[in-house]
């Protein structure tokens, strides 16, 4: 993650003194990010029904003759009113193969028909049923398990992005003030050191640690009651302890570090030195002026980061065995069902783009040369 | 981006100490990928997925090295596969194989397990003993091998869990001054008489093959003595040997990143320049294009991709470069959009030059030092999306990669089990590759990034 908001904060402050310098051309600007994030999304779709396409027709296949047989055992009246076996497997298959041409199904996946149908459907947020998952509360609407897993990856991993860039903020203001000092120098080396330990082996360790040493925490995030108790949600946030603790533990310092080098960098500049020597004191300083003008990337990463927490979920998740988005994704994936992949691609690309779309945007707003202008 | 030259680079980064430590710690990398290759037969790993060629190590046990912390020290594994051959060929003839072992440990051992392939004809008498450091003389087994008319090889193993053996360890009530029910023949062969715990020191194991009127022979005799300690790195669930795993994983971890990180590179700086440096509508629609790859949800993009496609190593490298070379383009870009306006990249257009060469020649030069530094910082990221996608259970199964080796980790609830020999070897080769290569880079940068200095 720290590599793609470095990108972003080099490109975008690129970008901006290039092309931004009218609000025409912040008009035009967003009129082309729009067009290029739909772009995306559907480009993002249609490689994805392209690659698992094949798969969904046979599935789909057995869908429609699973259908029509439960259909035939709910109602038994139709068995009995045929005489020979035969004379019933003949119209078992014409039922099938009816249903088959009312769906569409007997053209390939990749027909224009097909493919814009799905689509369609996949823009209107139509995902269809699960093939084998079902939410907790076992509907398999795709729709319903989506929505059940969402609210849990949000409140695991936005609770931690916040925590993690509040933490970071204040850690990096301070280090980037006070450029070499010891709390410099730790900040620095643990956010170099803890960029390169995977998040989920550190989670693997602290389920070591904490839930087989140590027995504080349980090692499996999943509460054992169902949902509808109401001690649940006390249950989820325990649960939910070890998770948070080591997404922070990992997460804060590539934060600090980002915060620290704009810091360093607006700390240099003529302004801070001028108020320096005027003998304004220096947390006024780092925290009134310095911090306010590195504002902007930093709300900007802020904002990136509360929504992209939603997708880069996947690996973590399924380490704490976290009921969200990530965990689904990954159970989909290993059992192949189709429409939860589908569903869920599209979800988090959603997120992932509208988070794109808005740090670009916040970029503009908060840089005053767009504002005004010239 | 600056005018600074090679040989500066290169004295700046000689004294930058975290330069100096990645540089160390990627050499004893290297030099560990070498003695991997050369050390370990391919075919070893070639068989990590393979159960049966990893029957006679034990399962989930500790690193040996370990009793030197521990108080209670615990058996560690022995194969012991050179005995003392002596062999009497006449009317009776007999083939001895004769097992050393010494035996301090305050635990008994799991399991005794002899493996053996005999060449004999008619059926010979197969007598197996143990004299134990008091002096005791235990006999074990005694039993026929099948008959055959003619010269034969029988390849047996005998288990010290065989009802007979267990029979007639179990018979020697006499000498122990506990009773002996229902004990397992290692319990029995490794205890002291007056008290049931190990009796420590020096055992011999003999092994006899009787038979009358024709030659016999014994080959790959191996006598194992199941423990619970094995190795520098210990065994896993299924019995394999983690030292060759996380040998193995250290050239393939270094042969992902490398690749991946100098494609992505190569490719996202020649894309970039090409599309500053010819800037308007090329440039527009160039990167256009980037801004799509860019967007494009790269993990779930990942999996989908090796479930539906393929998981080869090779396929899982170009798929990471597919959206690895991103950035770097759009960094570069913006570069060589400043480059180009400088005096001599007009000078060089003014004469005429060809654009291939004006972007070799006098672009590329100026962007190396972001490139290397660039490449440095890309490799952890490779090696830790690979290694997450394996420990997802998609990456390579013929490959013994670091997220493979946490995966069956994961898998069997090493975690929770508490087999940490099992999780922490091979993260920290994951976090020490990567360290490698962030300091590196983060020295690289610090000298090409003036703006961080100070």
């Amino acid at each position: 993650m720290l590599g793609r908001l470095g990108d972003l904060v080099n490109y975008t402050s690129y970008l901006n003194r290039d092309s931004m310098r009218s609000l025409v051309a912040l008009k035009r600007y967003v009129a082309t990010r729009m067009v290029t994030m739909f772009g995306v999304l559907m480009v993002t779709l249609l490689l994805t029904i392209a690659l698992v396409g094949s798969n969904m027709d046979t599935i789909l296949k057995q869908g429609v003759t699973f259908q029509v047989r439960s259909e035939i055992t709910d109602n038994p009246a139709i068995a009995e009113s045929f005489s020979s076996v035969e004379e019933f497997e003949e119209y078992v298959q014409g039922q099938i193969e009816q249903r088959i041409i009312t769906f569409g199904l007997d053209e390939p996946w990749h027909s224009p028909q097909r493919l814009g149908l799905s689509m369609f459907k996949i823009l209107t947020l139509d995902f269809g049923h699960a093939t084998f998952l079902t939410s907790d509360l076992g509907s398999s609407d795709v729709k319903d398990i989506i929505l059940e897993k969402l609210p849990r990856t949000i409140l695991l991993f936005t609770t931690a992005t916040i925590i993690i860039s509040i933490i970071g903020i204040f850690l990096g203001a301070l280090s980037g003030s006070r450029v070499g000092s010891v709390v410099d120098r730790i900040t620095s080396s643990f956010a170099i050191i803890s960029s390169s330990f995977p998040v989920w082996w550190i989670g693997m360790l602290m389920i070591f640690l904490f839930a087989f040493v140590y027995q504080i925490f349980p090692a499996r995030a999943t509460p054992a009651i169902p949902p509808s108790d109401p001690a649940y949600i006390g249950a989820l946030l325990y649960h939910m302890a070890l998770p948070l603790i080591t997404i922070v533990m990992i997460g804060f310092g590539a934060w600090a570090y980002l915060v620290r080098n704009f810091m360093v960098g607006i700390m240099q500049e003529d302004f801070i030195l001028a108020k320096k020597t005027i003998g304004i004191r220096q947390r006024k300083i780092i925290y009134k002026h310095a911090l306010k003008n590195a504002a902007p990337p930093i709300i900007t990463i802020l904002a990136l980061s509360l929504s992209g927490s939603l997708g880069g979920a996947i690996i973590t998740e399924a380490v704490f065995d976290w009921p969200g988005m990530g965990r689904l994704y990954f159970e989909a994936i290993t059992v192949m069902d189709l429409p939860v992949i589908i569903g869920a691609t599209y979800v988090l690309t959603v997120f992932f783009l509208a988070s794109i779309f808005i740090a670009d945007l916040l970029y503009g707003y908060f840089d005053p040369r767009v504002r005004t202008g010239n | 981006m600056s005018n600074i030259t090679p040989q500066e680079i290169r004295r700046e980064f000689a004294r930058s100490k975290i330069g100096i430590a990645g540089i160390t710690i990627l050499l004893s990398l290297i030099v560990t990928s070498i003695l991997a290759v050369i050390i370990i037969p391919v075919e070893t790993f070639k068989e990590w997925n393979d159960p049966s060629s990893w029957l006679e190590y034990p399962k989930a046990a500790i690193p040996a090295w370990t009793n030197i912390f521990l108080a209670e020290k615990i058996p560690e594994h022995k194969i012991l596969n050179s005995p003392k051959i002596t062999n009497i060929q006449g009317d009776i003839s007999l083939t001895s194989h004769q097992f050393d072992l010494d035996y301090n440990y305050d635990d008994f051992p799991n399991d005794m397990i002899y493996e053996f392939s005999a060449q004999y004809e008619g059926a010979p008498l197969l007598q197996m003993s143990v004299i134990r450091p008091d002096g005791v003389k235990l006999d074990l087994l005694s039993a026929s091998l099948p008959y055959s008319d003619s010269q034969t090889t029988h390849n047996e193993r005998i288990f010290s869990t065989d009802r007979t053996v267990q029979k007639n360890a179990a018979m020697n009530t006499e000498l122990f001054a506990f009773s002996l029910d229902g004990m397992s023949a290692e319990d029995v062969v490794f205890s002291q008489s007056n008290l049931h715990i190990p009796l420590n020191g020096h055992y011999i194991f003999v092994v006899n093959l009787y038979s009358v009127g024709s030659e016999n022979n014994i080959s790959e005799s191996k006598l194992i003595i199941g423990g619970k300690a094995f190795g520098a790195m210990g065994t896993d669930e299924l019995r394999r040997d983690l030292a060759v795993g996380l040998l193995w994983g250290t050239p393939l971890a270094l042969f992902i990143g490398l690749v991946v990180a100098i494609a992505s590179v190569v490719m996202g700086l020649l894309y970039g320049i090409y599309a500053g440096y010819r800037g308007k509508k090329t440039d527009e629609v160039m990167m256009r294009f980037n801004d799509v790859v860019y967007a494009l949800p790269a993990l779930p993009f990942l999996i989908i991709l090796s479930v539906t496609i393929s998981n080869s190593i090779f396929l899982m490298i170009g798929f990471l470069m597919i959206f690895g070379w991103v950035g770097i383009a759009k960094v570069s870009r913006s570069m060589a959009l400043q480059i180009k306006t400088r005096g001599y990249v007009e000078a060089a257009n003014m004469m005429g030059q060809k654009n291939s060469k004006v972007i070799l020649k006098h672009i590329l030069p100026q962007l190396l030092p972001y490139a290397f530094a660039s490449i440095a910082i890309s490799v952890p990221a490779a090696i830790t999306t690979e290694a997450g996608l394996s420990f997802l259970g998609l990456g390579d199964p013929t490959f013994p990669t670091w997220g493979q080796i946490l995966h069956d980790a994961n898998e069997y609830g090493a975690a929770a089990r508490g087999l940490w020999w099992w999780i922490v070897p091979p993260g920290m080769m994951i976090a020490v590759t990567g360290l490698a290569f962030v300091f590196i880079g983060n020295a690289l940068d610090a000298i090409v990034n003036p703006k961080l200095k100070r």
